[in-house]
């Protein structure tokens, strides 16, 4: 146990493993570790972005669905209300044309009655005569009585 | 025990010498009778010829395992930092990463200076002197015995763990403490490190109450100061040494019957279990200390 060069000897060792340690292992281990670090960081930071911008994505799709439903609304109250219309046309075309044919079948019928009253006085007038000249036993001049009998045909 | 023919005190000097390599002087004579004809670097054969070498000795088994011991830290953490990916990192390089993650947060919390020194000093103090400290666990025997064998002399002084030698630890202190005058200079200039040494703790601002307070400033800082490389490098030294003396009376145990050799084995793995804290513990303090003295070397107002 005698103090000796070997203190000298061991300070140079020191020295010497130190001065390794400086340049070849201490930087080179640290700089790896810091770059993993900002590895991890950016990782990390890039997560909370993406869950972000999901967040985002989702509002905007919530927002583009809400919006495409309510769209959807109003085509289909729209082409109900359409339909109604249609509906509503059809019912006042469809009445106009009953009325039409209503009054068409008014005036056919107006028109076969006034031609069988037409056609029942003329017939009436004859029937008149041929009874009066039964009953007078002879003809009756038609011309005669013209006057006469187109005032009772006037009457019927 | 190495050889049964040894006693127990012969045994515990044997483990506490250093293989020393040396300068004998001329004239000198050596421990089996022959005497040195001029000055020669040769081996110590004994305690004795070992502390007569005086200053111009080395410990080769101190250097050698404090050698062997480092290249490995070196070679180990350069081949992973080498290999290291920032992506997802492998099981070696993960707990490289531990260790340096966690040099570095203790040397954040107690350096706040730019500095690229002090970090990468504090992961060599607290791997190396760990290692060198975790030979202590490898049981006495083994080691010495086998260098024996191996270089044929069943004498052969051969000590593994170099935190035992005090010329380890305190050569790693005063390189701190050199680290820390340079830095100091560096910092605040050759004259604010003298300020530092004379005008605190007593301060007054009045020129002549000061020059008296001067000498008694500076005999107290110069004590303050060169006591912390001397208490860092002893207190490492101090920890392994008892605990390298307590594997040792362990081990004597061993030689004295089946029943004390089976309690001497208990003892010792207990004591190995104790060890591993406080070989950790030591590594630890002799990192944190040396970074909080580099701190004080960079603290320009220092308020006492």
């Amino acid at each position: 146990m005698n103090i000796n060069l070997t203190l000298i000897g061991q300070s140079i060792t020191f020295l010497f493993f130190v001065l390794f340690c400086m340049k070849a292992v201490w930087p080179a281990l640290l700089s790896v570790m810091q770059a993993r670090e900002q590895k991890i960081a950016k990782g990390l930071e890039n997560a909370e972005k993406a869950d972000k911008d999901l967040e985002l994505a989702k509002q905007e799709a919530g927002k583009k669905l809400t919006e495409a439903k309510s769209q959807a609304a109003t085509l289909v109250e729209q082409a109900n209300k359409r339909a109604s219309q249609i509906v509503d046309e059809a019912k006042a075309q469809a009445q106009m044309e009953a009325e039409r044919i209503k009054t068409a079948a008014q005036a056919e019928v107006d028109r076969q009655v006034s031609q069988a009253r037409e056609e029942l006085r003329g017939k009436v007038s004859a029937l008149a005569i041929a009874g009066a000249e039964k009953i007078l036993g002879s003809s009756v001049d038609a011309n005669a009585h013209n006057a006469m009998l187109d005032k009772l045909a006037a009457e019927l | 025990m190495a050889s049964e023919n040894l006693t127990p005190t012969a045994y515990i000097q044997h483990h506490l010498q250093n293989l020393a390599y040396g300068k004998l002087p001329a004239g000198y004579e050596r421990a089996d009778g022959t005497v040195v004809s001029q000055d020669m670097w040769t081996l110590a054969h004994t305690s004795k010829e070992a502390s007569d070498m005086g200053f111009w000795c080395l410990h080769l088994d101190t250097l050698g395992w404090g050698v062997v011991l480092g290249t490995i830290f070196s070679l180990f953490f350069w081949r992973t930092a080498k290999k290291a990916t920032a992506g997802q990192p492998t099981g070696v390089q993960s707990f490289i990463e531990l260790l340096v993650e966690f040099i570095d947060t203790t040397v954040k919390g107690t350096f706040h200076h730019a500095n690229k020194m002090v970090a990468p000093m504090g992961l060599t103090i607290f791997v190396w002197v760990f290692l060198m400290n975790l030979m202590d666990l490898v049981p006495v025997d083994w080691l010495p015995v086998a260098a024996a064998k191996i270089s044929g002399n069943d004498h052969l002084f051969f000590k593994v763990v170099p935190t035992t030698d005090p010329n380890a630890t305190l050569g790693m202190a005063f390189t701190v403490f050199a680290l820390m005058i340079f830095f100091s200079i560096q910092k605040k200039g050759a004259i604010g490190f003298l300020k530092e040494l004379t005008l605190h703790p007593f301060h007054s601002g009045k020129i002549y109450i000061d020059i008296f307070l001067i000498p008694i400033n500076f005999v107290l800082e110069t004590i303050a100061l060169v006591s912390k490389p001397v208490s860092l490098g002893l207190r490492l030294f101090g920890n392994m040494y008892a605990g390298e003396m307590i594997f040792i009376l362990i081990a004597i145990m061993f030689g004295a019957g089946a029943i004390l050799g089976i309690f001497a084995g208990a003892l010792q793995w207990g004591w190995a279990v104790f060890h591993i804290l406080v070989i950790t513990i030591q590594a630890f303090v002799f990192m944190v200390l040396t970074t909080v003295y580099m701190a004080m070397a960079h603290d320009t107002h220092e308020d006492h």
